[in-house]
């Protein structure tokens, strides 16, 4: 008998099939890794196994016995729970009441505070996930927070608990300490369902696999007998062309992107960045690695002219201009806030900064917009179902290729990317490191900042780490994840 | 003690009242996520209802009484549509504001024959506490909603930290959906503390129009509700530090008053408290931002 079955489930949204009779089924105390790029369903069936979404065809079952789930509540008391890629907490509330929020201890009328407190801390201890219960979830770092979401579901007596990308927001060390996590809750006997896209998590922590496409499962594998070329294979039905080599000519000509000793204080006058200086030359990528928060934003806004004209960075020898300097292509992290208005239009997203080369007698013609657009979803394979559906409604790996298509376009000699593949499945990050690649081999010079190491080390030529807003190591493109990791944290040599 | 200090004291807690009433119910709002600022309207309506509902008994209790229900009534217009519905907060407000406005104007001429302002010897005002035998200086002239407020903010803020209840209408407002996530009927808290903000500014326009003085006027709420709009949005969500913005207005209206007393004109004296108010409140906004702003740095 199996904790949690899905069995035949079909959801059809409009004229997408989102999931197509799919079968899943979860063991007690096992680890179950659902893969999958992005649109192959694993949110939508994890949103039917919660109660978020009613299925259209087939059941859901624990325990061997079927259930309905009208609601989350429903869910919560049979025993489901789900930690969310964005989390569900109270920013004003303390941890304590955070986790017994719904199920609240009352002595006499009243909050049992010490009951909540000591229950939060019985169950830390058990599971070996620390957290002050009287702190305010509001101050506390992405990690912790998480670890309090995971609390929760517990303290609710979750016997399946559902992780929705929970890696997305961790540093390599959180991801660690996570899937340790994991492993002790599992051993209690509680099944976790994690949805994933990154595969070495799976064959790391996971006990069994399976995999979607399409809105079908294409693959169902045990951890310790696959590998992740199968993985890939049953996840977008080919397998992946091996990266490039790396080009062994240094780089020449004058730098394209020049720092020199760049400061920056926030307003409060504390230092972000302090004596920051590289450059970067055409046909080069420069990795920016670091824990977040070690000032890779201010970097950022420093070099795209965001900030201002900041002294201290130079464009082609001559000094940033404030406000978005036009010489530079930008590709933001926070995909539906600075690199995409989502409520716009495909076609106006794409062409954004474009529209003076579009004007013409004081208007913008309509054709001509849709025109160059359909160009740009065609060049850019971005799957929309017009370019005159909002953005916003486009998955991530689309809205990534579509604002890539945007920055890209713009002529520009410098590109800064920030984390381009965050969030996108397999397939589209290929496609944008291939695109990242040609603007390089193009004689692009550009700054490429990630929290994925693997990711810098497969496209970066060097790679600076950023550590309390100074550069405290430079190591070449083939530098090992331990090097790096040891210098993101502070520790040299 | 002078007689002086005594009363100029009794008229900031006279000012405050009806201000911190209905700012009591703007803040249940806030902290459970609605935007409320049909305060306004819904006082002036209480007001109004006192009036006539004790013009017609003879009881200014049976007029607290009818004001409460009324305004609680009237409330459910805000509520039925902003939260049952998902309409725009201030749409329907703005809305309930120029209805209240206009319909105690209308409703005025048809029950007691003329606009402008009503008063008579019929109608039964608030007893002092000084009648019902409380002889503490300050509040002998003072109507029994005075206490009544102050006591509140301690009901409330003791409720809001202390119960279960007060702990889920903070997570409603703070993460709407992450409240849903953990079970929690989030309408239900948002319809309550909508009605429960209307009875509210129903005492608030009864302790206005039977308290303060025992007369209607036409737009006698002159902006009280503004008022406690004004002071919810700037003290957040803590009944001690809204009770605080609420006496700066009225130290502001006491004061006004012994200017009026001391020859500055009229118009000068009404818009003082307004003015020193606002100016005040953003002021303390100001300094609290800034200094947040260096903690979080």
């Amino acid at each position: 008998m199996y904790a949690a079955e899905l069995v035949g489930v079909t959801k059809r949204f409009g004229p997408v099939l989102a999931n197509d009779g799919i079968d899943l089924a979860v063991a007690r105390g096992e680890v179950h890794a659902v893969v999958g790029e992005n649109g192959a369903g694993k949110s939508t069936l994890m949103s039917i196994l919660y109660g978020l979404h009613r299925p259209d065809a087939g059941e859901v079952r624990r325990d061997g016995n079927r259930i309905v789930l009208r609601s989350p509540t429903d869910a919560i008391r049979h025993g489901l729970g789900m930690v969310h890629q964005r989390f569900r907490l109270f920013p004003g509330l303390t941890v304590a009441e955070n986790i017994v929020i719904g199920a609240e201890p009352v002595r006499r009328g009243r909050l049992d505070r010490a009951a909540a407190n000591e229950a939060v801390a019985a169950l830390s201890e058990r599971y070996g996930l620390r957290a002050d219960p009287s702190a305010l979830v509001g101050g506390l770092p992405v990690g912790v927070r998480q670890r309090v979401e995971i609390l929760r579901a517990l303290y609710r007596h979750a016997e399946v608990l559902i992780l929705d990308e929970p890696t997305a927001v961790l540093t390599p060390g959180e991801t660690d300490r996570l899937f340790e996590v994991l492993r002790t809750v599992a051993a209690t006997g509680v099944s976790i369902l994690l949805v994933t896209h990154k595969l070495s998590e799976v064959l790391a922590v996971g006990d069994r696999v399976t995999v979607l496409r399409q809105g079908r499962v294409t693959g169902r594998f045990t951890a310790s007998e696959t590998d992740a070329d199968e993985l890939v294979n049953a996840m977008i039905g080919r397998s992946l062309t091996p990266p490039a080599p790396r080009r062994a000519r240094v780089p020449e000509g004058e730098p394209l992107l020049e720092v020199r000793d760049l400061t920056v204080r926030d307003a409060d006058g504390v230092a972000r960045l302090s004596g920051i200086s590289f450059a970067v030359r055409p046909g080069e990528i420069v990795g920016l690695a670091g824990v977040a928060g070690s000032g890779q934003r201010e970097l950022v806004d420093s070099v795209t002219g965001l900030r201002g004209a900041v002294p201290g960075v130079f464009l082609a020898g001559t000094p940033v201009l404030a406000g978005r300097d036009p010489r530079v292509a930008y590709v933001p992290e926070d995909r539906h806030g600075r690199a995409t208005a989502p409520g716009m239009s495909v076609a106006e997203n794409v062409l954004m900064g474009a529209q003076r080369d579009l004007a013409s007698r004081g208007g913008l013609p309509r054709a001509k917009v849709r025109a160059r657009a359909r160009d740009l979803v065609d060049r850019f394979s971005i799957s929309a179902a017009s370019v005159d559906v909002p953005i916003g409604a486009l998955s991530g790996g689309n809205a990534q290729k579509a604002v890539l298509a945007r920055e890209l376009t713009r002529s520009s000699q410098v590109v800064v990317a920030e984390e381009p593949t965050q969030g996108v499945d397999v397939g589209v990050r290929e496609r944008v490191h291939d695109l990242l690649r040609t603007a390089r081999d193009e004689g692009a010079a550009i700054l490429l900042q990630s929290s994925e190491l693997s990711e810098l080390r497969d496209l970066a030529d060097r790679i600076l780490v950023l550590y309390e807003g100074r550069v405290v190591a430079e190591f070449p493109g083939d530098a090992t994840e331990t090097e790096l990791g040891r210098a993101m944290v502070g520790a040299t040599g | 003690m002078n007689v002086f200090e005594w009363s100029f004291l009794a008229g900031v807690l006279t000012a405050t009242t009806p201000v911190l009433l209905a700012a009591l119910g703007g803040l249940l709002c806030q902290v459970a996520g609605v935007f409320n600022i049909a305060l306004e309207g819904q006082l002036l309506w209480g007001a109004f209802v006192a009036v006539v509902v004790s013009d017609l008994t003879g009881s200014a209790w049976t007029g607290v009484a009818g004001a409460v229900a009324a305004t609680v009534l009237f409330s459910a217009l805000l509520s039925g549509p902003a939260v049952a519905l998902r309409a725009d907060p201030i749409v329907v407000a703005v809305g309930l504001n120029l209805l209240a406005l206009g319909l105690t104007a209308f409703l005025m001429r048809q029950i007691f024959g003329s606009g402008g302002t009503y008063s008579s010897p019929d109608l039964a005002g608030l007893p002092d506490l000084g009648e019902l035998g409380v002889d503490v200086p300050v509040l002998r002239e003072q109507s029994p909603l005075v206490p009544v407020a102050l006591l509140l903010v301690v009901v409330m803020a003791t409720w809001l930290t202390r119960t279960r209840s007060g702990l889920r209408l903070r997570a409603v407002g703070q993460h709407l959906d992450a409240a849903q996530a953990v079970g929690l009927r989030v309408s239900g808290y948002q319809h309550g503390v909508t009605l429960v903000a209307g009875a509210l500014c129903g005492l608030a326009g009864a302790q206005l129009s039977l308290g303060n003085v025992t007369l209607f006027s036409e737009g006698m709420s002159a902006g009280r509700g503004w008022i406690a709009v004004v002071a919810v949005m700037l003290s957040g969500v803590y009944p001690g530090r809204l009770l605080l913005a609420c006496l700066l207005f009225g130290v502001a209206e006491a004061f006004g008053f012994r200017l009026q007393g001391a020859g500055l004109p009229q118009q000068a004296a009404d818009a003082a408290p307004y003015v020193i108010t606002l100016a005040a409140l953003v002021l303390a906004a100001v300094t609290r931002r800034r200094r947040r702003s260096y903690e979080h740095a």
